[in-house]
């Protein structure tokens, strides 16, 4: 079965069951997963530092720290979240503009908290 | 109000002298009925005890000189106020007690009766504001003074950067008790409103304070944490930023990082100093005196 008429299969399926549809052929269709950017904070940096991203390419954001709690904010694009030791925080974004902007951590973490600072370039 | 005309002519040759006036927070045609004296205090902020570095030579004489300074003006404030980061954070808790030991015992040689404190996120944010109130007491509180209700908001033993909902509530409730052009001076550390979010010149939560101080008309906030004077308005609240006595830190948003000006040694202790504030209760008035470390 070629993939366009499974996917025909099962939104015939789907109108004869009175579901939604097409959610069975939408599913087929979604697009990739967004790609994942992995970003390790342990006092007082960021690895990596800076970032490069695509204008309207969705990508994971996947946040973790080595020691203490730390904070994620990328104030431009209303960004933020928590950074918890032994947990993984996801955040999905898609940059929508571009341009350099700082992402910084935003909870006081000790004696080097204010150079605690990063960068993600967004290109077109 | 011979006293309130001397202070003004005071204030005219302390201009000529040298020292910056700023006509601020000026309520048009706002007179209240009630009788009160006028009165001048000053607001001492960044004094980060404990730094070391290139960006302030004379770290341990600076705060000693701005002592000096002061016991030396020809009038006297009813009080001093001291906006935050009274030290340089450090993360041993040791150290943290003995840096704010030993700015208490250099702000005591001030001849002034009543000093005031509240911490900064160096003095508070690693450890909730433990080891400031063991030495300076509350993090929070109201007083009043001739007439002008003061309250000093604590937005940084949050580490997050909050003022909470739990001081909110508190706010509020001290609120309730105002009348709507009661003249009111809030204190705080840090911005209430984004100045620069990019550079942690914020209150996660101080567009929440801003609101809660909104119906009130007769609002001006004081603050620190920037290093340098600053002026901006939120609807008719004006917000006042002072210098600091350790190191000047760039203008807002101007560079990539808020990294402490240069020493310029040409210029020792510039973009250093303390805020003269000369309260008109009557209208509501305050006029803001800018003094460098060392006397004119």
């Amino acid at each position: 079965m070629n993939l366009r008429r499974r996917n025909f299969s099962i939104g015939a399926a789907a109108a004869a069951l009175g579901l939604a549809s097409t959610s069975g052929y939408l599913r087929a269709q979604a697009p990739a997963r967004p790609k994942v950017i992995k970003i390790v904070a342990k006092r007082f940096e960021y690895t990596p530092s800076h970032v490069t991203l695509k204008k309207g390419e969705p990508v994971m954001l996947e946040l973790t720290t080595r020691d203490v709690v730390m904070g994620f904010n990328l104030p431009d694009f209303g960004l933020r979240a928590d950074m918890v030791p032994d947990q993984v925080t996801r955040l999905p974004f898609v940059p929508d503009k571009t341009g350099t902007f700082t992402f910084l951590c935003d909870i006081f973490c000790g004696s080097g908290h204010e150079e605690m600072q990063g960068s993600i370039t967004v290109v077109g | 109000m011979a006293n309130r005309i001397d202070r003004r002519e005071f204030l005219k040759l302390a201009a000529l002298g040298g020292v910056g006036v700023v006509f601020a927070s000026a309520l048009p045609g706002v007179a209240q009925a009630h009788d009160q004296d006028d009165f001048f205090f000053l607001q001492l902020s960044d004094t980060h005890w404990g730094f070391e570095g290139p960006p302030n030579p004379d770290a341990k004489g600076t705060l000693r000189k701005a002592v000096r300074s002061i016991n030396g003006l020809a009038e006297k404030p009813d009080f001093i106020m001291f906006t935050g980061d009274l030290t340089h954070t450090t993360d041993n808790p040791v150290e943290r007690r003995r840096r704010l030991s030993e700015f208490r015992d250099i702000v005591s040689g001030l001849e002034v009766k009543t000093l005031r404190f509240m911490p900064g996120e160096h003095d508070a944010s690693l450890d909730n504001g433990k080891a400031f109130q063991e030495f300076f007491g509350s993090t929070r509180y109201t007083f009043d003074h001739k007439g002008v209700h003061f309250i000093v908001l604590d937005n940084v033993s949050d580490p997050r950067a909050q003022i909470g909902e739990a001081q909110l509530a508190w706010l509020a409730q001290d609120l309730r008790q105002r009348a709507a052009d009661d003249p009111i001076v809030v204190f705080t550390h840090r911005p209430l409103f984004d100045l620069v979010p990019q550079w942690d010149w914020a209150t996660r939560d101080g567009a929440k304070a801003i609101e809660l101080l909104m119906p009130y008309r007769n609002v001006t906030v004081f603050y620190g944490h920037i290093h340098q004077e600053h002026h901006h308005n939120t609807g008719h609240i004006a917000h006042h930023a002072a210098k600091g006595l350790m190191f000047p830190l760039p203008a807002p948003g101007s560079q990539p990082n808020r990294a402490p000006l240069p020493w310029d040694p040409s210029a020792p202790y510039k973009g250093l100093g303390f805020r003269g504030v000369d309260a008109d209760v009557d209208e509501a008035r305050y006029t803001i005196i800018e003094y460098p470390v060392l006397k004119a």
